[in-house]
């Protein structure tokens, strides 16, 4: 029972698998279908039985009394997005992945209009080394969504975080510590599975304008999850 | 003094001599940091290459510890113990001292490479304040003849083999003795009164004598033990939890310096329980000064067959234990964050369940008890179960060990039964007229003078052993502060919540400190604070808010002085921000102000 509602599962299946399967959606963004589920955003922790959980890492069982949709949790989720974007330099209006964002497209969802929290205006680097990728760090949320894609979907293990604490930064597997001198392709999962622009492919810039973008049309909730979010 | 590395590391040998395995990787960190003074880029290259690992493997656990550093360290490097007890015996003023004569800055290398002067949390040394670590080996009680000294020793550049010996010398201050700290113990006697009756005989003993977790969370020991026996495994092992980092702790630093054979012939009898044939024991990186003692214990009971094959000539009973050090991580006395480092990782906590006593080290199953559980356990195998239930309290049974430090004449070691009473412990320790105490460490509980009655045990204030008093001219708001820099400086980084929710918590509190809070500060703190709880992986995170929710609730005194208005006052100061352009313009007249 997901928010008074019988969801289905198989044997194994997390409460975020089968709520997705089911068409409900639940905020996440360190989540994504087919990577290994990781637990880390915590946007997605939902109230089973009475005890706090991420949905992803949790499996779903007989007669759970799950609840998501509460007053509460959603008011928990805006606070998270919203330490989200006070820890990094997040600039929508001048971003290329603005309205494809999932990041922006879930804060919209849980209605956020403010960063409230002081800016932390962290320096970070931009390598803009690889003749076909940039990664801008400013925008990294940590989620370690293109760490598992590279290393599981795309078999090269470019990258990994570094640090630890409010300094844990994305790093890449070269001596140089430059995406230039690793064997990332524009075309790996990695970049594409990123829910932020912090990797981006270079020299496509909007090709489909704002207006008409994946979460122009449609709000994250209503987005089916499955594919990547396409890319122009 | 130069400042390069050395072109050649030996690392083919390093990663020889710890067995070709990545598991091993920061023991392999710390030996190249030992025979070449840092970590050189070309290092993290090799040791990548000849593991056959990505070289961000590495550079994750080198950047992820504290004691690992990238680049050349100082020939002689300092770090000084910064718990709000080691400032209260007067930390700032000895750091400031020592870098005054040194010529040094803190937190930067000085020019000729040869000095580091710096903070770390709390090294476990609150009764013998204020403590620092000189290249990793603690240097207690530091005064000003003491620094004197050591200010000659570098500026001769003396190795610090030729340091004198007193300097390093570690008390254990033991000041009251019960059960377990007083009963004689010869080594192997808990394996003799148990090797006759089998492992199942010893697991009812254990249940017999109600014994329970002493790292704070009070999980029966045998149900753990019994557990992880039942589980199916390639592998089982046994892990001992000595990286006591909370603050205000050092118990095991004294049972593993004068008690080892207790602690280790516990794990040795978990072992035969469980079915474990390696063992290890996690040292927090602090505790380096033990590491040498330590690994003779280790290497003595093996010639008296306590440990290796064949234990007490029992056919299959093989078992020897590792000493795996830490590098400075509070997060790896979680017991998931500790396994991933015992694997050579960084030391985040896993997703739970499962729990490691069906998939821990290794994802086998692993039973992870503290050093004192270790050491209870070896004397209800000597001593009998039911002698042990029959101490302390009956839900708490046995015996706790304190660390007793701060405002107090003898500060030290007191054994107690369980049941004790704050006010007890006061009188005993000497306390100067108390104003609270913090019981279990920053994550624990603030207990005030209103509450002084209140007993040390699970049912009322479980406690991992940190007693840490506070006399009534201390200021309880810097006491809070001090916590939340440790939480926002040890946080891993994995979660949102404490990331984050941790270094804003610090930052309002060093608004307030700075004089620009208001009761709209509180209000964020609580927003944050509920975050933390709730929303947090780990331990670390849920309890991060502890010591400012309870300091505000117990001493709104102490935080009403530090507000300046009492609705809204923003942390942007508009005049000061306005300094860069005033210096490029070279104006100073009133006009180029902002007035208030």
């Amino acid at each position: 029972m997901l928010d008074g509602r019988p969801i289905p599962f198989e044997d194994g299946q997390t409460i975020m698998d089968a709520a997705l399967a089911a068409g409900t959606y639940i905020p996440h963004l360190c989540h994504h279908p087919g990577y290994r589920p990781q637990g880390s955003c915590k946007l997605c922790t939902v109230d089973i039985g009475g005890r706090r959980g991420a949905a992803c890492t949790n499996r779903a069982f007989e007669n759970a009394g799950v609840k998501s949709e509460t007053e509460e949790l959603n008011a928990d989720r805006h606070s998270l997005v919203q330490m989200l974007f006070v820890e990094g330099n997040h600039f929508c209006p001048s971003c290329e992945k603005s309205g494809n964002c999932p990041l922006q497209a879930v804060a919209y969802h849980l209605g956020m209009r403010d960063p409230h929290f002081p800016h932390f205006f962290p320096a970070h680097d931009v390598d803009a080394s690889h003749a076909d990728v940039l990664l801008d760090r400013n925008r990294c949320i940590l989620c370690e969504l293109c760490v598992r894609a590279s290393r599981d979907a795309d078999g090269k293990d470019v990258f990994a975080i570094g640090g630890r604490g409010i300094r844990a930064r994305l790093i890449i597997n070269a001596s140089s510590g430059r995406l230039a001198d690793t064997a990332l392709a524009v075309a790996d999962h990695a970049v594409d599975v990123c829910p932020t622009g912090a990797l981006l492919p270079k020299r496509r810039g909007f090709a489909t304008p704002i207006g008409r973008r994946v979460f122009d049309l449609k709000p994250i909730s209503m987005v089916t999850p499955g594919p990547e979010t396409e890319h122009d | 003094m130069t400042t390069e590395f050395p072109v050649s590391v030996p690392l083919s040998a390093i990663i020889a001599a710890h067995g070709n395995d990545a598991a091993n990787l920061l023991q392999m960190l710390h030996d190249v940091q030992d025979s070449c003074r840092g970590i050189p880029s070309h290092a993290i290259d090799e040791l990548a290459r000849l593991l056959g690992v990505p070289r961000t493997r590495v550079e994750s656990v080198s950047t992820f510890y504290h004691f690992f550093r990238p680049g050349r360290r100082a020939a002689y490097e300092f770090l000084f113990s910064d718990n709000i007890v080691d400032r209260h015996l007067g930390k700032q003023e000895i750091k400031r001292y020592l870098c005054e004569r040194l010529w040094v800055e803190p937190g930067k290398l000085s020019e000729d490479g040869l000095v580091f002067v710096d903070d770390t949390s709390d090294i476990g040394l609150g009764d013998q304040g204020p403590a620092a670590l000189v290249n990793g080996f603690a240097l207690p009680a530091l005064e000003k003849s003491r620094v004197d000294l050591i200010v000659e020793l570098v500026r001769g550049q003396r190795p610090l083999d030729q340091w004198p010996g007193m300097l390093f010398e570690v008390a254990d201050n033991i000041r009251r003795a019960d059960a377990l700290l007083a009963s004689p113990f010869t080594p192997g006697a808990a394996l003799a009164a148990s090797a006759a009756h089998g492992a199942d005989a010893l697991l009812s003993e254990i249940e017999r004598s109600n014994l329970r977790g002493r790292g704070g969370a009070g999980y029966t020991t045998a149900t753990k033990w019994a557990s992880c026996r039942r589980a199916r495994g390639g592998a089982h092992y046994v892990v001992c939890n000595a990286d006591e980092g909370e603050p205000g702790t050092f118990k095991d630093r004294v049972l593993l310096a004068s008690r080892a054979d207790l602690v280790f012939e516990g794990m040795t009898l978990c072992a035969r329980v469980i079915g474990a044939r390696e063992g290890f024991l996690y040292l927090r990186g602090e505790y380096r000064h033990l590491l040498a003692p330590l690994a003779q214990v280790l290497e003595r009971r093996r010639s008296q067959g306590l440990l290796g094959q064949r234990i007490f000539g029992i056919e299959g009973f093989d078992f020897d234990i590792h000493i795996h050090r830490g590098a400075g991580a509070y997060i790896c006395g979680e017991e998931s964050a500790l396994i991933e480092s015992l694997e050579g990782k960084p030391g985040k906590p896993r997703n739970r369940p499962p729990f490691p006593d069906t998939r821990g080290y290794r994802d086998q199953p692993t039973v992870v008890n503290n050093v004192e559980t270790f050491a209870c356990a070896a004397l209800v195998a000597s001593r009998g179960g039911k002698w042990f239930a029959e101490l302390g309290t009956p839900q708490s049974a046995g015996t706790k060990l304190l660390s007793v430090s701060g405002d107090c004449k003898r500060p030290g070691i007191y054994e107690y039964p369980y049941g004790v009473s704050v006010r007890q412990v006061l009188a005993d320790c000497g306390a100067i007229d108390p104003l609270a105490v913090q019981i279990s460490g920053p994550s624990g509980t603030c207990v005030s003078w209103k509450e002084f009655d209140r007993r040390i045990a699970f049912e009322d204030l479980p406690t991992a052993g940190a007693f840490m008093v506070f006399s009534r001219h201390r200021d309880m708001f810097e006491v809070a502060r001090n916590f939340t820099h440790f939480f926002a400086n040890e946080s891993c980084g994995f979660c949102t919540p404490c990331r984050v929710g941790t270094s804003l918590l610090r930052n309002t509190m060093d608004k307030l400190a700075a004089g620009k809070g208001s009761a709209y500060d509180m209000q964020e703190m609580r927003r944050i604070m509920h975050i933390l709880r709730t929303m947090s992986h780990c331990g670390l995170g849920h309890t991060a808010a502890n010591p400012v929710v309870q300091t505000m609730e117990q001493f709104p005194d102490a935080y009403e002085r530090h507000l300046r208005v009492l609705d809204f006052e923003p942390a942007f100061d508009l005049d000061a921000a306005l300094q860069a352009a005033r210096l490029i313009t070279g104006r100073e007249d009133a006009w180029a102000h902002i007035q208030e």
